[in-house]
């Protein structure tokens, strides 16, 4: 109490020196009270990590015993055939399966903005719903939902008379349904995120487009689209590091197979670091995919940062 | 445009999202459906449409070859645990960051806000050397501690707290209030739905997380519920009946949470998501 007193003291004589909010020493020291917590936690269990996870991957593990081999495990990369694998893989979900998705959010949200939906609460927690699942338990869903022989949707699709479809166990196919879940989780995610930001684009401003005479189309790409701009910026960039990092579907629904078709950079890192034990080589690839992210990051915020 | 023509439009675009929302909820259905039947009926053709009475024994199969009982309890604890530590620290930080001037602030918010970006594959493998050199491996504090300064959280709750008045704090310290107390008396209690949001993120989190689970939870006894899952169906004989009823047990609970606490939810995300 009685440094609170002080601190109280020093406000009050402060204002004569006419920087009447002038801190005393408790709120001085208080601040860095407030973030030290996560700044130990973080530097603990993040920075040291990363520092830690680059010494790793320049040493390899041979009977046991780190030997470092300098940039070995990144000269190993650059010719691993299952790693440029991975990496087409990753880019191709990134170059289809993200822009589809915020495509239909982008519609989902203009829909679910409009006034002529009944409903719109209902609407927006259904959709939203999918993210809630966790990604192992919708996995574990759409594995037996897609099953080639029994599962629910060849039986459906067999009704109208559709051959059926090799989901999971045709290179190509798998990739489709990689992709269909992609879709199905993140969607709503993504539609209220750009709801939200279109709820603050000025109603006038549709007002004036349709009173110089714009249809639904031109307002959307004239007053709409860039409205969205930030959510969109926002969006794209959190959807592109996820994409990058993808784990999880990929192992619970196909395990990266058949035949590599939906091996992921996350994947084969978790082999290389807890099948094989590579520990070195597995830090290599995480690095190579940090560095992508930077790049891609950058790029996305130049790109789309612009004019806003 | 006629009102005959408006309420035509309305019923259409209405009835149009209506079809696509029970096309999204299709795994939903289905997922209940197949946790109450046999495994081999699941795989009928055709398939079965409706709840069948199998329920019990799937869980009871659950319990038998996976522990369920202390899985889900596993879990449970995990969560509250995380949730009311990460959520501490998280709106203290949020704190100091929002409504604070101090050497060092941005660049320090920078650091943190580092986390999102860097991909979380990199800290993969020296985290689990740490928990091993450690002896943390098969605990819950080797799965709890590594992420409890979120950065999402952090930068949610910075966002929320920055809404957050000067003049309450200021008549807070006016009254005498220490800075922890201010924290305590002023700030927290107004911040209740940013609280609520932020508590449903970091649960469904934690309740969700699978990749670091599965790497530092190496004995059966000490999994949660999507580890347990994930290693029921890497087994030669899958008993689909059995893990079905076990992602239902552990996502239809949360389904139900989030439904009853949406309206903080959603609102909070967004308020930390879409503010520049």
């Amino acid at each position: 109490m009685t440094t609170t007193l002080t601190g109280r003291a020093a406000d009050r004589a402060a204002p004569s020196r006419g920087t009447a909010r002038r801190p005393g020493p408790r709120r001085r020291v208080a601040p860095y009270l407030f973030v030290l917590p996560a700044l130990l936690l973080f530097a603990v269990f993040k920075l040291y990590p990363i520092a830690r996870s680059f010494v790793i991957s320049l040493h390899r593990t041979v009977g046991g015993t780190e030997r470092f081999v300098g940039a070995d495990n990144y000269t190993r990369l650059m010719g691993d055939p299952l790693f440029w694998t991975a990496l087409k893989n990753t880019a191709v979900i990134l170059a289809v399966q993200v822009p589809v998705m915020l495509a239909l959010a982008t519609g989902l949200a203009v829909a679910l903005n409009s006034g002529l939906l009944r409903g719109r609460a209902v609407f927006r927690l259904g959709f939203f719903l999918p993210m809630v699942t966790g990604l192992v338990a919708y996995g574990i869903i759409f594995s037996v939902l897609l099953n080639k022989d029994y599962g629910l949707v060849n039986w459906a699709t067999g009704l109208v008379g559709l051959d059926p479809v090799p989901w999971l166990t045709d290179p190509l196919w798998a990739k489709v349904s990689l992709g269909l879940a992609l879709t199905w989780h993140y969607t709503g995610y993504n539609a209220v995120i750009l709801l939200a930001r279109l709820q603050s684009v000025p109603a006038e401003l549709y007002d004036a487009a349709a009173v110089d005479g714009a249809g639904a189309w031109t307002s959307f790409r004239h007053v709409t689209l860039p409205g969205l701009r930030p959510a969109l910026l926002l969006t794209t960039v959190l959807s592109t590091i996820g994409t990058l990092q993808i784990f999880d579907e990929p192992y619970v629904l196909t395990g990266g197979g058949p035949d590599n078709a939906t091996l992921t950079i996350g994947v084969y890192l978790y082999q290389n670091a807890f099948k094989y034990f590579d520990f070195g080589y597995a830090s290599a690839i995480a690095y190579a995919l940090a560095v992508l992210i930077g790049i891609l990051g950058v790029i996305q915020f130049r790109f789309l940062g612009e004019k806003t | 445009m006629t009102a005959a023509r408006h309420r035509g439009r309305s019923i259409l675009l209405t009835s149009g999202l209506a079809a696509l929302l029970a096309a999204v909820l299709v795994p939903f259905y289905w997922l209940v459906v197949a946790a109450t039947h046999e495994s081999r009926e699941i795989f009928d053709s055709p398939p079965p449409l409706l709840p069948g009475g199998h329920l019990a024994a799937n869980l009871h199969t659950l319990q038998d070859t996976a522990q369920f009982g202390r899985v889900i309890l596993n879990s449970l604890l995990i969560a509250v645990i995380y949730t009311l530590c990460a959520g501490v620290v998280c709106a203290l930080a949020g704190y100091g960051f929002a409504k604070y001037r101090f050497r060092g602030r941005e660049a320090l918010f920078g650091l943190l806000m580092l986390g999102l970006v860097i991909p979380a594959q990199v800290t993969l493998v020296p985290l689990f050397q740490m928990m091993a050199e450690w002896h943390w491996l098969n605990t819950y504090q080797a799965v709890i501690m590594p992420n409890l300064a979120l950065p999402f959280g952090i930068f949610l709750m910075r966002q929320s707290m920055a809404a957050l008045p000067d003049e309450l704090l200021d008549s807070g310290r006016m009254d005498g209030c220490g800075e922890l107390r201010l924290f305590w008396k002023v700030v927290l209690p107004p911040m209740r739905p940013a609280l609520a949001a932020l508590a449903i993120f970091l649960f469904l989190y934690q309740w969700n997380d699978f990749v670091w689970p599965l790497i530092v939870l190496r004995d059966g006894a000490s999994f949660t519920v999507p580890v347990a899952l994930a290693s029921l169906q890497g087994l030669d004989e899958t008993d689909y009946g059995a893990i079905l009823a076990g992602t239902a047990a552990a996502a239809i609970p949360m389904a139900l949470v989030f439904l009853a606490l949406q309206r903080h939810f959603v609102s909070g995300l967004l308020a930390g998501a879409v503010k520049e």
